[in-house]
C-alpha cells in the first residue's frame, strides 16, 4: 500500500503562510478573534431588536407615565402615575377583570380539549397517522387568524350553521333557554360571551395541543410498563404517571392562550358582546380618543400579568417543555 | 411516548381525539362553501344556491388587488430581512458560549412571546416619539421584527444538529471560513431556512393585529377583511377572500412541512 | 464580546524552511485553559517524523486537547507549538498540512462518498478529473473501492471509518491525528482495524499521532506513547518501557494491571520507602518464596489468576498472580510461597 499521486510530502511544506489579500485574508483575521465574528454576526441583529423593538418598549412605557390634557387633547410629557391611577377606576378596572377572567376560562377548556389530542398523538399515532395529526394540528396553528374568526362569524350568526342545526334537530328551545341565561347568554351567540370564548378556544387550541405533545413525547413507554407492572391500573397510571409528567407541557401550552387572551383585540370585537377586553381597550384609546398614555398603561398590564405569569411557570419547570 | 408493542388506544380517547381534530378543522372548510353561496346578505346556511359569480366579481375589484399586492410586498420583504437577521443570530449563538446569549434568545422571542398589541402599540409609540409618518416601511419594520424569530427557531435547530466537527473537518481540510461556509454549513442548512422564511411569509401575509398600528391608511389584504368583518359591503367578495386566503397560506406551510420532514420539525410560534 | 482573540502568527520563524532534522511536532510549556479548568497544563512533547505516537490517558486527562491543538482548532493559552520546526502560533487549521480523522468521522452527510474523499483537493483547486481520480485511488486504498457513488449515511460504522481516513490521507498530510478512530467499532473489526493502521502507516511513512483511552490499543499499535492524567504528561516512551518502568502509581495502574505496592512495605523488601510496581505475569511460585494466603482464584482463558494476601511488618497487601500454565491451582485459604527476580519488581516515584 502506497499513496498515490506524485508530490513527495517530506519537501511539501506543514504550514501554509497567512493569504495576503481577498477572501482568504478576511478569514484569518475573523480566525484570529473570534470574538469579532460573534459580535460582527451579531451587531445587525441586536441593533434591529434593541433600537426597533425594545426603543418601542421604551417609548410604550414611557408614555404609560405620561397623561393626557383632556381639555386640549394633547398628550402632556410629564411624568406622573395619574393614567396608571385612572386604570382603577371601576369601569376601567372591569375590562381588566372580565379580560383575566376570560383568559383563564379559555386556558382552561383549551386544556381540556387539546389533551386527548395531545395524548393520542404522542403515545397511539404512527406512521401515516401521525403524520396526519401532525399536520392536523401544525395547519390550524399556521392558517389564517381572520378567516378562522371569519369562520366564527359564520357558524355563530343567527341564520348561520348552528342555528340550522339546532332546528333541524328540533333543539331550538335548547338554544334559547341558554341564550337567555345571565352572562353567558344574549341575543344570538355571535353576540354572547359564549361565542367569544368558543372563538378564544378555536384560534388558540393548536398552541395548546403541541407544547403538552411535546411533554408526552418525552416519556418512555418503559416508564408506563414500570408503572402497570408495579400494579398500577390504568386510570391509576394516568394520575400519577402520565398527568405529572404533561404538567410542564400544559403549563406551557397555558402561557400562550394565556397570553393571547389578554392582548387579543379583534375576536371580542367580531364576536360577542359590546363590553371591551384588554386590547380592545388599547386599541380604542390610542385609536379614536387618541390617548396614547391611558392605552400603554393598559399595555403594561397584561405584560405585568404575563411576567408574573411566566416566573410561576418558570418555578413549576414549564419552560422544559416549551 | 414510544412503545414497543403496538397499542389500542381507549375507544374514548380516539373518539375525543378525532373530535378535536375535527373541531380544528371544520370550520374553515365551512369556508369554501360559503364562497359558492348565492345569498348576498346574509350568512344563511344551506345556501340557497350555489354560483361561481363571486369569483368573477372579486376579480374585478381593485381594492382586493391592491390589498394582495401591498401584503405580497410586504410578506417578501419582511422575510428576507428576517432571513438575513434570524440566521447571522442563529449561527451566532449557536457558534460560542458567548456572553448574554440567553438575553440573545429572549430577545428574539419576545416580539412574539408578548401580546401582538404591545408589538402594536409600542411600534405606534415610538413613531409618533420620533415623528415617523406611516409607510410601506413602517408595516415591514414590524413584521420583519416579529418574523425573525420564525427563521431564528428553524435556523437554531438546524445549526445544533449540524454537528461542531463537521465545520471543524472543513476547515482541516483546507477550507477557509467562507468555504466552509459556502460547501458545509449552507447546504446543510438551506432546507430550515427555507422552511423558516415560507413559515415567516405565512405569518407575515396574514398578520392583521401589529400591523393595523403600524399602516396607518393602507391595507393590507387581512385589513381589508377585518374592515369587511366589522363594516361588511359585499359579504360573498369577503368569501372569496377568505378562500383564497386560506389556500394562499396552505402552501407555505406544506412546503416548510415537506422541508423539514424526517429532520426536525418547522418550528415557529412554539419553540 | 472581544474574548479570547487568537495572536497573529510570529513573522520571524514564518519563513523557515521544514527541516528534517526537527520534530514533526514539537509542544514547549503548553497549557490550554477553559477559564478555571486547566485541559492542558505546560505540556513538553516531542513527536519525531515518521513515528506513530499515542496520547493514552482517561477521558478528561487532555489528550484531545493536545490532538486539537495540533490541528489548529484550539490555540493555547501558553507556551509554544511548532510543527516541523515552524511555529503553529495564530496558524487557522485551514493552513496547516495536518489532517484529521474524527472521533465520529465528521463525514459531509450531503456529500456522496467520493465527494467527501475529494473535498480537500476541490478545495485546494484541483481539477475535478484528477480528484476523482486521486480519491478512488485513495479509497482502492482504504479498501472501499466502488462505493464512490453512496451517502455516507448508508454506510456501516466500519466503512465510515474507512472513508473518514481516505478523507484525510487523500491530502497527503505531513501529519495524521486520529481521534479515537476506533472506539465506536466492534471488538472483532477493531482489532483487524489497529493492524491495518500500522501496516498503513509504515507504508506511507507519515506521522500518526492516535489518541486512545484503550492501553491494549495504545501498546499494540505505537511507537511511542505518551501518558496522560490531568491535562499533564506522566510518562512517554516506547510501550514496552511504560509497561515495565512505569514511572508512577498512576502510570503503573493505567498501563495494564499491577499491583502497586505501598512504600512500607515497599521498604521491608527493599530498604526504599517508594510505591513500586510488580506485574502478576512476574510473580511465580516458588517454594524459597515469601509467603501469602490465596483469597481467590479466576479463570481467564489463557491463564488462572490468584488473589492473594502477602503479610510483612508493614502489614498485608493484596496482590493478583497470574498462574503459568501447568501450575497447580491452589485452594482458597490456602498458603503459597511467592518468588520474583529483584528486577522485575520496579521502584517507582511518588504521585505528583
Amino acid at each position: 500500500m502506497t499513496a498515490g499521486g506524485s508530490a513527495d510530502p517530506a519537501v511539501r511544506p506543514a504550514l501554509d503562510p497567512p493569504a495576503r489579500f481577498g477572501l482568504g485574508r478576511v478569514s484569518d483575521l475573523l480566525w484570529r478573534h473570534p470574538g469579532a465574528t460573534v459580535t460582527a454576526m451579531l451587531a445587525l441583529p441586536a441593533l434591529w431588536l434593541c433600537v426597533i423593538y425594545l426603543g418601542s418598549l421604551a417609548a410604550l412605557l414611557a408614555h404609560s407615565f405620561f397623561s393626557i390634557d383632556h381639555f386640549s387633547g394633547m398628550v402632556r410629557y410629564d411624568l406622573t402615575l395619574d393614567t396608571y391611577a385612572e386604570l382603577f377606576t371601576p369601569a376601567n378596572f372591569d375590562i381588566i377583570l372580565r379580560t383575566v377572567a376570560m383568559a383563564a376560562a379559555v386556558t382552561l377548556a383549551s386544556a381540556v380539549i387539546a389533551f386527548p389530542i395531545a395524548y393520542f398523538a404522542a403515545r397511539y399515532a404512527r406512521g401515516r397517522w401521525k403524520a396526519l395529526f401532525y399536520l392536523g394540528i401544525m395547519l390550524p396553528l399556521w392558517s389564517s387568524y381572520l378567516v378562522k374568526v371569519y369562520a366564527w362569524k359564520l357558524i355563530l350568526a343567527r341564520e348561520g350553521i348552528l342555528t340550522w342545526l339546532f332546528e333541524t334537530l328540533h333543539l331550538s328551545w335548547l338554544l334559547d333557554a341558554y341564550l337567555a341565561l345571565p352572562v353567558v347568554g344574549g341575543t344570538s351567540l355571535s353576540t354572547s360571551y359564549t361565542g367569544t370564548f368558543l372563538v378564544f378556544i378555536y384560534a388558540w387550541l393548536p398552541f395548546m395541543v403541541l407544547p403538552i405533545q411535546a411533554a408526552l413525547e418525552r416519556v418512555p413507554a418503559s416508564m408506563l410498563d414500570a408503572s402497570s407492572d408495579l400494579g398500577a391500573r390504568p386510570s391509576q397510571t394516568f394520575r400519577h404517571v402520565v398527568l405529572p409528567l404533561a404538567a410542564p407541557g400544559i403549563v406551557a401550552g397555558s402561557i400562550f392562550t394565556f397570553s393571547l387572551t389578554l392582548g387579543d383585540y379583534i375576536i371580542p370585537q367580531i364576536v360577542g358582546s359590546s363590553r371591551l377586553f384588554i386590547g380592545q381597550a388599547v386599541y380604542t384609546h390610542q385609536g379614536t380618543a387618541g390617548n396614547i398614555p391611558l392605552a400603554a398603561a393598559f399595555a403594561v398590564v397584561p405584560i405585568v400579568i404575563m411576567a408574573v405569569y411566566l416566573w410561576i411557570a418558570k418555578r413549576a419547570g414549564a419552560f422544559d417543555a416549551l | 411516548m414510544r412503545s414497543s408493542r403496538i397499542e389500542k388506544a381507549p375507544l374514548g380517547l380516539k373518539l375525543a381525539a378525532v373530535a378535536g381534530l375535527a373541531f380544528m378543522h371544520l370550520p374553515i372548510l365551512l369556508i369554501f362553501a360559503y364562497a359558492f353561496t348565492t345569498e348576498e346578505r346574509s350568512y344563511q346556511w344551506p345556501p340557497p344556491g350555489l354560483t361561481l359569480r363571486w369569483f368573477e366579481v372579486t376579480w374585478n375589484r381593485p381594492d382586493v388587488w391592491a390589498a394582495l399586492e401591498l401584503s405580497l410586498v410586504t410578506a417578501a420583504t419582511a422575510t428576507a430581512i428576517a432571513i438575513v437577521l434570524g440566521t447571522l443570530t442563529a449561527a451566532a449563538v449557536s457558534r460560542t458560549r458567548f456572553f448574554g446569549r440567553e438575553t440573545i434568545s429572549l430577545l428574539v422571542i419576545l416580539p412574539i412571546a408578548l401580546p401582538g398589541v404591545i408589538t402594536g402599540i409600542a411600534l405606534r409609540a415610538a413613531f409618533s416619539v420620533g415623528d415617523i409618518p406611516f409607510s410601506l416601511w413602517t408595516i415591514i419594520v414590524g413584521h420583519a421584527t416579529f418574523c425573525v424569530v420564525v427563521v431564528y427557531n428553524n435556523a437554531v435547530a438546524r445549526f445544533r444538529r449540524l454537528s461542531g466537527s463537521l465545520v471543524e473537518a472543513s476547515m482541516d481540510l483546507g477550507a477557509n471560513q467562507f468555504q466552509t461556509f459556502r460547501y458545509i454549513v449552507l447546504p446543510n442548512i438551506a432546507t430550515a431556512l427555507l422552511a423558516g422564511g415560507m413559515l415567516a411569509f405565512a405569518l407575515s401575509f396574514d398578520e392583521v393585529i401589529v400591523t393595523i398600528f403600524t399602516a396607518g391608511q393602507q391595507q393590507t389584504l387581512p385589513i381589508w377583511m377585518l374592515e369587511e368583518l366589522v363594516r361588511p359591503r359585499q359579504r360573498p367578495v369577503t368569501n372569496v377572500v377568505a378562500m383564497v386566503v386560506v389556500l394562499v397560506t396552505l402552501l407555505p406551510i406544506l412546503g416548510a412541512y415537506y422541508l423539514t420532514r424526517g429532520t426536525d420539525q418547522p418550528r415557529g410560534r412554539l419553540k | 464580546m472581544l474574548t479570547d482573540a487568537h495572536p497573529a502568527p510570529d513573522p520571524s520563524d514564518a519563513a523557515g524552511t521544514p527541516d528534517k532534522a526537527c520534530p514533526a511536532v514539537s509542544f514547549r510549556g503548553v497549557s490550554l485553559h477553559f477559564g478555571h479548568i486547566r485541559a492542558v497544563d505546560a505540556v513538553d512533547l516531542d513527536i519525531a517524523e515518521g513515528e506513530f505516537f499515542a496520547l493514552l490517558g482517561p477521558s478528561g486527562s487532555g489528550k484531545t486537547s493536545c490532538l486539537r491543538l495540533i490541528a489548529g482548532f484550539e490555540q493555547p493559552t501558553a507556551g509554544h507549538i511548532t510543527i516541523f520546526g515552524k511555529s503553529a502560533v495564530g496558524v487557522p487549521p485551514y493552513r496547516r498540512h495536518v489532517n484529521t480523522v474524527f472521533q465520529d468521522y465528521a463525514l459531509f452527510p450531503h456529500m456522496s462518498v467520493i465527494d467527501n474523499v475529494a473535498y480537500g483537493l476541490k478545495i485546494a483547486g484541483q481539477d475535478r478529473a484528477s480528484r476523482r481520480r486521486a480519491a478512488e485511488e485513495m479509497l482502492a486504498l482504504v479498501q472501499l473501492p466502488d462505493i464512490g457513488a453512496r451517502s455516507p449515511t448508508a454506510l456501516s460504522g466500519g466503512q465510515r471509518q474507512r472513508v473518514a481516513l481516505a478523507r484525510a490521507l487523500v491530502n497527503k498530510p505531513r501529519v495524521l491525528l486520529l481521534d479515537e478512530p476506533l472506539g465506536a467499532l466492534d471488538l472483532k473489526l477493531r482489532e483487524q482495524m489497529q493492524e491495518e493502521l500500522k501496516t498503513l502507516q509504515r507504508s506511507i511513512g507519515i506521522t500518526f499521532v492516535f489518541v486512545t483511552h484503550d492501553q491494549g490499543e495504545a501498546l499494540s499499535m505505537a511507537d511511542r506513547v505518551a501518558i496522560f492524567h490531568d491535562g499533564r504528561i506522566r510518562q512517554v516512551g516506547p510501550p514496552e518501557e511504560i509497561y515495565r518502568r512505569p514511572r508512577s502509581p498512576f502510570v503503573a495502574d493505567f498501563v495494564g494491571s499491577s499491583n502497586v505496592l505501598p512504600p512500607e512495605f515497599v521498604r521491608q523488601l527493599t530498604g526504599r520507602t517508594r510505591p513500586a510496581s510488580l506485574r502478576p505475569e512476574v510473580i511465580r511460585l516458588a517454594p524459597e518464596g515469601q509467603a501469602a494466603t490465596v483469597l481467590d482464584h479466576s479463570f481467564l482463558g489463557a491463564a488462572t489468576r490468584l488473589a492473594v494476601a502477602m503479610a510483612s511488618a508493614a502489614g498485608s497487601a493484596r496482590m493478583h498472580v497470574l498462574l503459568r500454565p501447568g501450575d497447580a491451582v491452589p485452594e482458597v485459604g490456602d498458603t503459597v510461597r511467592l518468588a520474583w527476580e529483584p528486577d522485575d519488581l520496579h521502584v517507582m516515584e511518588f504521585e505528583e
